[in-house]
């Protein structure tokens, strides 16, 4: 099958990245930006939650959950104030779009603070950034500064009689506060644990007021969806999976990077468009949607990257995080490593995902040396089987992704690994000078 | 051991700052954490004292959260923290071979300094740059698209104290002690500094330029446009091209001289 369809990019959230001074306000206003604000700021609040709503823009981050309905769970009143938290801790392995997309265009992400704020009533924004980032993190900063200056955020801004105060948070190191309630927690100065829902953050999140946590991603896409209109928002896209996103292709692709296009794009066309896999190589394994998303092979080249098809495919979409890796790679040494970041990220709060990673780790090792046998893949699979949805959060689940389906699609490799006594391959191969 | 009078003020005035921006004070233990660290380096003793002075909780209940956070040091690191990226698609793109030989070069392993407290290096996981694989930081800033040879001269220049730049990042590395105040809130004023993106940022913006793709009129009923040219149909530039020159009018960074 070749790709049939000639799905095109579409630039919107990276449209104005290639001028220079694009993060800052007078760059992004040159492009239009902060007309989408003044729009809303004319609009009442329930209708610009109802055009998030009919656009059908689901959750950036990788779990899709709809936007619009997220918002309108928020209870109608409530003692405590309203809160917009933006979830800016991209950290899962592979995604790499938040952090360029606020260094590049941190007024998208402001812009788009202001008017869900505004949406859901709320006087009171975060960004929790991860702390790993500094020049991302003083884009921020600046564009805050900016948006104050100009009457975007303060009181009464622009004369709507709309205040809003925007602080920009910056996290320490912590794969975890990712997950929207460890994330809370942390903001609220403890250690990043998740907790119980429900109740959900809508009724109960930062210091138990109502919560609206979303990504950089989905924020960022509001104002041009208050700007050009719902129906042209879901005009992009697939049926279920409306809209467009920013496709990060990385690993051993001829011109990895940033690609913005409709849902539903397969990547076929995505590695056509980047020049296929690095000359001399093929397609091995990839990641739709970040390391805890479960891999595929060139079979699902054609898969159309929404959350429905990739999901009926046995993955999930997650944060587009094409992580591309040809034959040279070994899949054992692949998914032990993976393994290895979720041991350590683990917060350790239940026992199923802190016990669960730290032997996925000490087994993967084994197994990777050689030293295993075919039982030990069924120990594995029967280890997952006790992680998966034994946790408070998804980082487990998330764990149990690539192993589960590396072991399904590459048994093969696995016990070649026991009858040599060790790693078939050559990891020097794999690197990017290899034969260069 | 407690903090000098000045420096004590100086902290003080800083962390009712901080506090002020929160509705609830607890909500700035980590912005404190990361200013007790501009300050020391690491969190020290004092800092958490410091902190939960100011925030009328327990030191017990500081160091709980101190030790949770991995940018949070406990024992002194170098000027320059060199971070190496070893998660997966890093490591394998050639990560594991640089940390071996910087690792090596350098004489010190993971969350070790130099006898000399210039440089320290850290094993770092995923830092969302992926696409500049393989990926090293030094005091959080991105040096993209490294090697063996380029990871050991940068560290070489860093301890002779050669200037080096990142990536992307502003036109002078700021060590780690100022590094820690922006985490803290306070901004050195340097975010106009510096590329707006990188070449690889770049690569499908520039692509749908040169196709003539774009985003759908706002107005849906609109004629839509003609019949994308389908990718097979378009010659494709060489590999690896290098990103083209930034257009604009003004102009806060290049990339000149810097890591590429």
């Amino acid at each position: 099958m070749t790709a049939q369809s000639g799905t095109t990019l579409t630039p919107i959230l990276t449209k104005n990245w290639d001028q220079a001074d694009s993060f800052t306000r007078a760059g992004y206003e040159r492009e239009g930006g902060y007309t989408a604000l003044r729009k809303a700021l004319a609009m009442a609040p329930d209708d610009i939650v109802q055009q998030v709503k009919d656009s059908g823009l689901r959750g950036r981050g990788g779990a899709g959950f709809p936007t619009g309905m997220k918002w309108g769970f928020l209870p109608p009143s409530s003692p405590n104030p309203r809160y917009l938290v933006v979830n800016a801790d991209e950290s899962e392995p592979g995604t790499c779009k938040d952090i360029p997309l606020m260094m590049a265009n941190p007024h998208v992400l402001v812009e788009g603070v202001i008017i869900s704020s505004y949406a859901i009533k709320s006087n009171q924004a975060f960004i929790y950034v991860r702390g790993e980032v500094l020049h991302v993190i003083r884009r921020l900063h600046q564009a805050v500064a900016e948006a104050y200056e100009a009457g975007y955020l303060g009181k009464n801004i622009l004369g709507s009689g709309f205040d809003l105060d925007v602080v920009v948070h910056s996290g320490a190191g912590a794969y975890i506060c990712g997950e929207e309630t460890a994330l809370l927690d942390s903001l609220e100065g403890f250690r990043g644990q998740p907790r119980l829902k429900p109740p959900f953050p809508a009724v109960a999140g930062l210091y138990g007021g109502p919560t609206v946590i979303n990504n950089v991603e989905s924020i960022a896409s509001v104002p041009s969806i208050v700007g050009n209109g719902p129906e042209w928002f879901a005009s992009m896209g697939t049926e279920k999976s409306q809209g467009f996103g920013i496709f990060s292709l990385s690993g051993h692709v001829t011109r990895p990077g940033q690609y913005e296009a409709p849902l539903g794009i397969t990547l076929r066309e995505l590695l056509d468009m980047a020049g296929g896999v690095r000359e001399g190589h093929r397609l091995k394994f990839w990641t739709p949607g970040g390391s805890s998303t479960p891999i595929f092979t060139d079979e699902h080249l054609d898969v159309p990257l929404d959350f429905e098809s990739v999901g009926a495919a046995g993955s999930m979409l997650g944060t587009r995080a094409l992580q591309i890796f040809d034959e040279t790679t070994c899949v054992v040494r692949a998914v032990l490593r993976w393994s290895e970041f979720y041991a350590h990220e683990s917060c350790g709060k239940c026992t199923p995902c802190r016990e669960g990673t730290y032997w996925y780790k000490q087994m993967l090792k084994r197994l990777e040396a050689g030293k295993g046998e075919e039982e030990d893949l069924e120990t594995l699979l029967d280890l997952s089987d006790n992680i998966l949805g034994r946790s408070f959060c998804a980082l487990g689940d998330g764990a149990t992704s690539p192993v589960v389906s590396s072991i399904k699609l590459f048994r093969d490799e696995y016990l070649q690994h026991f009858e040599q006594g060790g790693c078939p391959f050559d990891p020097a191969k794999s690197t990017v000078w290899a034969g260069a | 051991m407690t903090y000098d009078t000045d420096v004590r003020v100086r902290l003080e005035r800083d962390a009712k700052e901080i506090i002020a921006r929160y509705p609830k004070p607890r909500s700035a233990l980590l912005p404190l954490l990361h200013l007790v660290q501009s300050v020391d380096g690491h969190v020290t003793q004092d800092g958490i004292e410091f902190c939960a002075e100011q925030l009328g909780i327990t030191a017990a209940q500081v160091t709980g959260v101190a030790t949770f956070y991995t940018q949070y040091k406990h024992a002194p690191v170098g000027e320059y923290h060199v971070g190496v990226c070893i998660n997966t698609l890093c490591a394998v793109m050639g990560g594991d071979q640089i940390w071996d030989e910087l690792s090596e070069h350098v004489g010190v392993g993971h969350d070790e300094a130099t006898p000399d407290g210039k440089v320290s290096l850290e094993r770092i996981e995923c830092n969302a740059a992926c696409d500049f694989a393989p990926v090293m930081m030094v005091n959080w800033e991105f040096f993209d698209n490294m090697t063996p040879a380029k990871a050991k001269e940068l560290v070489d220049d860093l301890r002779s104290g050669k200037e080096v730049l990142p990536s992307r990042g502003p036109n002078k590395l700021c060590g780690w002690k100022d590094a820690s105040r922006v985490l803290a809130g306070f901004p050195d004023g340097r975010a106009g500094e510096g590329v707006q993106a990188g070449p690889e940022s770049l690569r499908g913006l520039e692509l749908a330029k040169r196709r003539g793709w774009t985003a759908p009129p706002a107005d849906v009923d609109a004629a839509r446009p003609d019949e994308p040219v389908r990718p097979s149909e378009v010659t494709d530039p060489p590999p690896n091209e290098p990103g083209k020159p930034i257009g604009g009018d003004v102009k806060p960074g290049t990339q000149e001289g810097r890591n590429k």
